[in-house]
């Protein structure tokens, strides 16, 4: 075991196997791996889990959005299912009265659902707790409502029509979308992850520990928060089109509150603030509702009122037990994990496993270094 | 120092946590990707030499899971003819997923059926906002999605090619039921109570067709929430008890009728009830109308109201269709023996048989667009239990476009099922049929399909 572990030593050591320090090139070779692996991913898995893992990367892309506002600003938001309607409606109509291709037209949608994160973050900023909570879920409940106010224009109950994007024809049609969706995926995860490392980031961290402190280090709190909003609108906007993307058309009841709930469930079980956190979210997402909760339901025999409330008792239990366990969530449970492991492959000394452990002990929402890190 | 190693501790930690996720991740994804479906071997998916693959989503749970006794008929009607050597000789294999009413579960289920069970069609699937969401990934793949359990006026679209529907449209609803109240009713106030939705306004459509607007003296809505629901109707039955309307036309789903029912017997309120066909079974309807001594608030109400059907009701035990699907049923269908032939069961064993007379007419070579064709072309003279032919031809993908009158009342044969014992329905008039776009409703003089014998020898 020793030799072993020596040996790991000796690997982690050799300054290949470090990760740059700069925070764009760190990020990017995070990224390269990243597409490396999803595509091989996609090659093994079937068309239909193909399509399962296209609706974890938007479900990803707007739980990254939400985690940067809520986690890293602070700011709480019951709306984003809302803002995920205004991408997709935005998206829509552009395909139904425009002939753009499809990049210019989801950046278009991410440029609108910002926008209207901006007006709605302006009046946010004055409001928090559960106040800014009841603002936010107007906007969830609101936004799609409006549609059906307008029926010619927004087609109504059927809506509007988003068909998938054709790839080259030896690439199977559903592979090609979870592609777009996965690339989405990982380049909003690159960008905000370098957000996060810059001073926006630390902005949106100081505003969240300690406005006032914020504000006598010279941080426009109020700016920071619209800005944080707006970020976060936009990328549920892109969220909200890729969504529309997978349904292959847009209409209000794909967006009902349930949607803006589960969204900030799945930041928290995932771990709030954490980047990487995201991506269990996403899964919890995507599989409890249609398989997990499903397939349990079946082995106990549950009857009809059981099972159909069976997805939110889970989330409720699950949340309730990760706040008590883990509050860091499930990405933050891990990172306990593995800092156990590397303090026992680093040195062993007892300083080193002291700091490990101090590390693992920050607070639950510091996927980056936290303001105290950096004061230090 | 210490805050250098401190730093690259961090960055080796953070390497290997990635690693571990990525592990942890694609596990996850094995698990799931274990019932990938096999090598389609054959041209057309979801048909072998021994077997037809169909699906369908239905809210078997959650806000409209009353409606949950449909596709067990159906499957137990595919079960029958099964066990009778099939469909030109190949067993029906079908699939039915709950998506519980929910549009974006609705989306996913059907990929899952499309991508992964490789259907051959989506069959007798229900609700509109749910398959409304799926009608352009059906359509762009080329699966039929056929006979659509709703009423809403979009199923038969020259955009939709593959979607037809299969109730009566709700504008023709509103039509049958607005050429009625004008003609029995004429002269009186009359009131409108209607869902906020796609339901509501293609129902009022056809109403407008036929009641005279200056005769309408209130419009009433309400929007099928829970929230809307526990909130209650006292304002809209205020509204209409103040605006003196004497007979309210009704386009909502069962439970709101009975809460309705129950508002206006607490206001004294004591209009002539039209109900559109929807909540037409007073089983569905619920509470108000069991019959109980004393009699619950409500049921004064909807003794007497005005409904229609496209098929018998399951009170009306001496016709041979009822014979027949309970027959079956009782036999194919396990919950038959806690919940009764209710008249969902009905509606079920119906489309079952529909679904194997269009397999039928396909013929042993069965493609996608040869089953299509066989609905367009003879769906017409399919052989079912409703009072009209299907109106499906090339350019209607509508199924019932007529309806019996029925009266809800305690003169007729109560509804006895093992939840309790509720008002019965009697059928009044004679067969209206008529279709969603402008025209008049038509008296239908044609008799009823009688029950074929090859269909007796299996139930």
């Amino acid at each position: 075991m020793g030799a072993f572990r020596r040996r790991v030593q000796t690997l982690t050591a050799k300054s290949w196997f470090r990760l740059p320090r700069q925070p764009m090139l760190r990020h990017l070779s995070f990224a390269v791996v990243a597409v490396v692996g999803l595509y091989f991913l996609t090659q093994w898995l079937s068309a239909f889990n193909d399509y399962e893992v296209g609706e974890i990367a938007f479900y990803v892309i707007a739980l990254a959005g939400l985690t940067v506002l809520t986690g890293v600003n602070g700011q709480i938001s019951l709306g984003h299912g809302g803002f995920m309607a205004v991408g997709a409606f935005t998206y829509a109509l552009l395909v139904e009265h425009t002939t753009w291709s499809l990049v210019p037209e989801l950046l278009v949608a991410v440029a609108v659902t910002a926008a209207a994160g901006l007006v709605i973050g302006i009046p946010a900023t004055r409001l928090r707790g559960p106040y800014l909570a009841g603002m936010t879920l107007m906007v969830a409940l609101g936004l799609p409502y409006l549609t059906n106010q307008y029926n010619s224009f927004f087609g109504g109950d059927q809506g509007l029509n988003t068909p998938a994007p054709n790839g080259p024809a030896s690439v199977n049609p559903t592979e090609w979308l979870t592609w777009i969706q996965l690339a989405g995926a990982v380049i909003v995860l690159v960008l905000l992850g370098n957000l996060m490392r810059s001073r926006f980031g630390r902005s949106f961290r100081a505003v969240r520990d300690d406005e006032i402190a914020a504000s006598l280090a010279g941080i426009h709190v109020a700016r920071t928060k619209v800005i944080a909003f707006t970020v976060s609108a936009g990328c549920a906007g892109l969220a909200g089109a890729f969504l529309a993307l997978s349904a292959g058309g847009v209409n209000s009841a794909e967006f009902p509150l349930a949607l803006s709930i589960y969204i900030l469930a799945g930041v928290v079980l995932g771990g709030t603030g954490s980047l990487m956190g995201v991506w269990w979210g996403a899964i919890i997402i995507v599989y409890l509702p249609t398989q997990w909760s499903q397939d349990l339901a079946k082995d106990f025999h549950a009857n009809a009122v059981v099972s159909a409330n069976l997805a939110v008792i889970i989330f409720g239990l699950v949340l309730v037990v990760t706040m008590l366990v883990a509050p860091g969530g499930i990405q933050g449970a891990l990172r306990w994990v593995v800092g156990k492991g590397a303090a026992y492959f680093s040195s062993g000394r007892v300083s080193n496993m002291t700091l490990v452990l101090q590390e693992s002990t920050d607070p639950p929402v510091s996927d980056g270094e936290s303001v105290a890190t950096i004061t230090k | 120092m210490k805050r250098f190693s401190m730093r690259a501790a961090r960055s080796r930690t953070r390497l290997i946590a990635t690693g571990a996720i990525a592990c942890a991740m694609a596990g996850t994804m094995a698990l799931s990707a274990s019932g990938t479906a096999g090598a389609a071997s054959a041209a057309t998916p979801g048909v072998t030499s021994t077997s037809i693959t169909l699906g369908a989503t239905e809210p078997l749970t959650g806000v409209a899971a009353n409606y949950n006794d449909i596709a067990p008929a159906m499957a137990a009607v595919f079960a029958a003819f099964n066990a009778n050597g099939g469909v030109n000789g190949r067993q029906i294999k079908f699939t039915y997923l709950d998506d519980q009413y929910t549009p974006s579960i609705t989306a996913t289920l059907t990929h899952e059926l499309v991508l992964q069970d490789n259907i051959f069609a989506d069959v007798g699937s229900l609700g509109t906002p749910t398959q409304l969401e799926v009608q352009p990934y059906l359509n762009s793949q080329k699966v039929p999605q056929l006979f659509v359990l709703s009423g809403c006026n979009c199923w038969s679209s020259s955009k939709y090619p593959y979607t037809s529907g299969y109730q009566p449209p709700y504008t023709v609803d509103g039509k049958i039921l607005g050429a009625y109240t004008a003609k029995n009713f004429a002269g009186e106030k009359i009131g409108y109570f209607t869902q906020d939705d796609e339901f509501g306004f293609d129902a009022i459509k056809g109403l407008n067709m036929e009641i005279k607007s200056s005769s309408v003296v209130s419009k009433q809505t309400y929007v099928a929430t829970t929230a809307a629901y526990i909130a209650g109707l006292n304002s809209q039955v205020a509204a209409l008890q103040a605006s003196g309307a004497k007979v309210v036309v009704m386009a909502a789903i069962p439970p709101f009728v009975n809460l309705f029912a129950t508002t206006a017997a607490t206001l004294g309120y004591t209009p002539q009830l039209v109900i559109d066909g929807v909540a037409g079974d007073p089983s569905a309807i619920g509470s108000s109308a069991v019959l109980s001594t004393p009699a619950p608030a409500g049921q004064a109400l909807l003794n007497g109201a005005i409904t229609d059907g496209y098929g018998a009701f399951e009170n009306q035990t001496s016709n041979p269709w009822v014979q027949v699907a309970t027959k079956l049923l009782t036999k194919y269908d396990s919950q038959v023996a806690t919940k009764g032939i209710t008249g969902d069961e009905l509606v079920g064993f119906n489309l079952g048989y529909t679904i194997v007379q269009a397999l039928q007419d396909a013929g042993k070579n069965l493609t996608r667009q040869g089953l299509l064709n066989a609905i367009a072309a003879n769906g017409s003279k399919f052989i079912e239990s409703g009072f009209v032919p299907y109106s499906y031809s090339s350019s209607v993908h509508f199924g019932y476009e007529g309806e019996q009158l029925y009266k809800m009342t305690t003169a007729a044969t109560p509804i006895t099922l093992p939840s309790g014992t509720y008002l019965g329905v009697e059928p009044i008039g004679p067969v209206y049929y008529t279709s969603p776009g402008a025209g008049p409703v038509k008296v239908w003089h044609g008799a009823p399909d009688k029950v074929p014998a090859s269909l007796s020898k299996v139930a």
